[in-house]
């Protein structure tokens, strides 16, 4: 059976095992891509000829931002394909991407907001990625906050899903409409991160704290996932085998 | 099995972690009635439910005229009525213009078929007085108006005499053995016995975990 | 397999085959439902445009009586007094259905509950969106908006709350099993409603200055295209769940 897999996928026993042993296969990468992209963003790059060192935040911002939105999507997915196939799995997987998104997103918003002060001047600029980022957080509170004010898991799970898919349909959406809005009421941003001529001694460490912080979000993902099945499964009689030995 | 209208086959249904439905078996067939009994909190109303696909198995199947309902739930729910503990209606309509509203979305009703409904259940006087000054007894005829209206075959019925004085008690079952005698089926979560002939009446008793 | 028998048997003897109504029919009976009991029930239908005065009025209190200062931020005025005040009212468009199981009998009518709902959501619009665009000229001229601005801010308005409308139905279909979920509700639609309010407060502040506001109102519109498109599966997706 070319399905068996999918199955397989929504037992919760063999995604609880799983989960463990993969775990240390992400992490430590993680940790390496991490501490190497920080040594080399931090202490070998050079300074940027117009923001001298202040620029170096963008090794822990951009990769924030990107997660946050990867994380978004990972969710949205997954609650989608909960919300269709009737995977339980999934849901714990979309319930357990929620924190982490929206860590990731503050993180994102506080380091865009320290260097908006060397920058810019001001801890706050009305800056269309800021801006969509802020939004960003906004939807992450929303099904969190949706998902703690069901009692009933699966209802929490089921209309939580709807919200997420309903989301990331929005989000393109917002982030066009913010920008337009922008670019009517200022100049185009100074922010430009995707400048084509970033020395590979800026790009490398860059690339690998992006590549790092994807790892590490995997990580914690696993991590999260076992709590979130234990919690969910609490009364299932292999829980208290895999917890006994 | 070629007679068997309405099946339930190992219907398991989990909320949270409490198992409600272990594996219910059932089968019910034109003109009989399916009484569902068992204490409080055994899933009679989780059973109706899941029976009318308001709430999702994990486990086993419904199957209407051999078929496993979830295949075609648009024409499942045209062919049953679905009575819960409330009656659905609406405080500030009148029964009258309730039965055209709440019936009408299923099928068109002639004027003369509401005045029959209304007339059967006893609402000839009170039938153009805003619902929100009846009482729940009243309500409850009402509803029973407009399951005789909906012309279905397949009653899903939760506790439908609550409410109900002794002769309005005698209305549902007189309405229940006319329903099996026209070849429509029943499935009733009820506590007292019903005044069915013994040989078109099933009996499910639902247990405690 | 049996199918002949269960389709002609199990109907009432003597009825023969009884007509379906049909989906269109189903649609107008429970838009004209809606529009009845509302119009039983006037004081709940008014507060919301009631909020929406208020609210405008707040502002020259708190900015400033100058028209000239109050002509500047009347736009933005306008729309987040329109975004609070369609939000207030959306507590409404599904409450009183869920408790009295007049949602359950849509969900199990044989009828499309994605279509049903949809009907309900026009009959909320029309309740409540489309006196908001009849007002909110009225509260622009007292924010010293030109004339000339009054049919630009009507057809923004009226095309701008159908999109919060559908994106509102989704919020309040998933806040059916919360209760006091009126916080909730906001958090969940606000964000959503955001390009409506940016799109929205463009296009009147360009019909208060005289320009073209074609470009807005297109996108405008195009939001509530999508949601006529979208808002509805998720609607009923999400009754469903609330019904288990």
């Amino acid at each position: 059976m070319a399905w068996t897999w999918f199955h397989r996928l929504g037992s919760p026993p063999y995604i609880y095992s799983l989960a463990a042993r993969l775990t240390p296969w992400f992490a430590w990468p993680a940790a390496a891509l991490i501490l190497g992209g920080l040594y080399g963003g931090l202490v070998l790059a050079p300074p940027d000829y117009q923001q001298g060192d202040g620029f170096r935040i963008i090794y822990v911002h951009a990769p924030s931002a990107w997660m946050s939105l990867m994380v978004y999507m990972t969710m949205a997915i997954s609650a989608g394909v909960g919300l269709i196939w009737r995977m339980k799995v999934a849901h714990a997987v979309a319930a357990s991407c929620a924190p982490v998104g929206a860590s990731f997103t503050v993180c994102a918003l506080v380091t865009g907001s320290l260097w908006g002060q060397p920058m810019w001047g001001t801890y706050w600029e009305w800056d269309p990625r800021l801006t969509s980022e802020l939004i960003l957080l906004f939807l992450y509170l929303g099904y969190m906050g949706l998902r703690s004010a069901m009692e009933d898991v699966q209802r929490a799970d089921r209309s939580s899903a709807v919200l997420a898919v309903v989301g990331i349909v929005n989000v393109p959406i917002i982030h066009y409409s913010v920008t337009w809005w922008n670019s009517l009421h200022q100049a185009p941003s100074v922010m430009k991160l995707a400048r084509p001529a970033m020395p590979a001694s800026m790009l490398i460490p860059l690339l690998m704290m992006l590549l790092g912080f994807t790892l590490f979000f995997v990580a914690v993902l696993l991590v999260r996932l076992r709590g979130e099945i234990l919690s969910r499964e609490r009364s299932a009689s292999w829980i208290r085998e895999a917890v006994s030995t | 099995m070629s007679d068997c209208c309405l099946q339930g086959e190992n219907l398991h249904l989990w909320r949270g972690a409490r198992h409600v439905l272990r594996g219910v078996h059932f089968s019910v067939t034109r003109g009989e009635c399916l009484q569902i009994t068992g204490s409080n909190g055994t899933g009679k109303t989780s059973l109706l439910r899941t029976v009318s696909g308001l709430m999702y198995a994990e486990e086993g199947r419904v199957l209407w005229d051999g078929r496993d309902v979830r295949k075609d739930l648009l024409g499942f729910h045209a062919d049953l009525a679905y009575i819960g503990h409330e009656p659905p209606l609406k405080a500030d309509l009148t029964p009258r213009e309730n039965l055209r509203y709440w019936i009408g979305v299923r099928r068109p009703v002639s004027r003369d078929e509401e005045d029959q409904a209304l007339h059967r259940v006893g609402a000839d006087s009170w039938s153009d007085r805003p619902v929100r000054t009846l009482s729940a007894g009243q309500k409850r005829r009402v509803a029973l108006a407009g399951l005789a209206l909906m012309a279905v075959p397949l009653w899903l019925l939760d506790e439908p005499t609550t409410n109900l004085d002794t002769e309005g008690q005698r209305l549902v079952g007189s309405l229940i053995e006319e329903h099996l005698a026209a070849g429509g089926l029943v499935v009733a979560a009820i506590h007292h016995d019903l005044s069915v002939s013994a040989t078109a009446l099933r009996r499910l008793e639902l247990a405690r975990e | 397999m049996h199918r002949s028998a269960a389709a002609a048997a199990p109907r009432r003897a003597g009825a023969g085959a009884l007509a379906m109504t049909s989906a269109l029919a189903a649609a107008r009976l429970t838009l004209v439902r809606d529009l009845r009991l509302a119009f039983r029930k006037r004081g709940q239908l008014v507060q919301p445009l009631v909020f929406f005065a208020i609210v405008t009025t707040l502002f020259p209190l708190a900015i400033s009586p100058e028209l000239s200062r109050l002509r500047d931020v009347a736009p933005g005025v306008l729309w987040v007094a329109a975004l609070l005040s369609s939000l207030l009212a959306l507590e409404f468009l599904f409450r009183d259905d869920a408790h009295d199981g007049t949602l359950e009998q849509y969900a199990l009518s044989g009828q499309s509950l994605t279509w049903l709902l949809f009907a309900k959501t026009v009959a909320h619009w029309l309740l409540t969106g489309l006196p908001l665009a009849v007002m909110a000229p009225l509260a622009g001229l007292s924010l010293g908006v030109p004339a000339s601005a009054v049919p630009g801010i009507v057809v923004s308005v009226a095309v701008g709350s159908v999109a919060l409308s559908l994106i509102g139905s989704v919020g309040a279909a998933l806040t059916l099993g919360v209760k006091r979920s009126g916080a909730l509700l906001s958090l969940l639609t606000l964000p959503l409603s955001m390009p409506v309010l940016i799109f929205g407060a463009r296009a009147t502040e360009l019909s208060i200055k005289g320009g073209d506001f074609s470009a807005p109102l297109q996108l405008l519109g195009a939001l509530a295209v999508l949601g006529v498109t979208l808002a509805p599966l998720a609607t009923a997706a999400a009754v469903r769940i609330n019904l288990e």
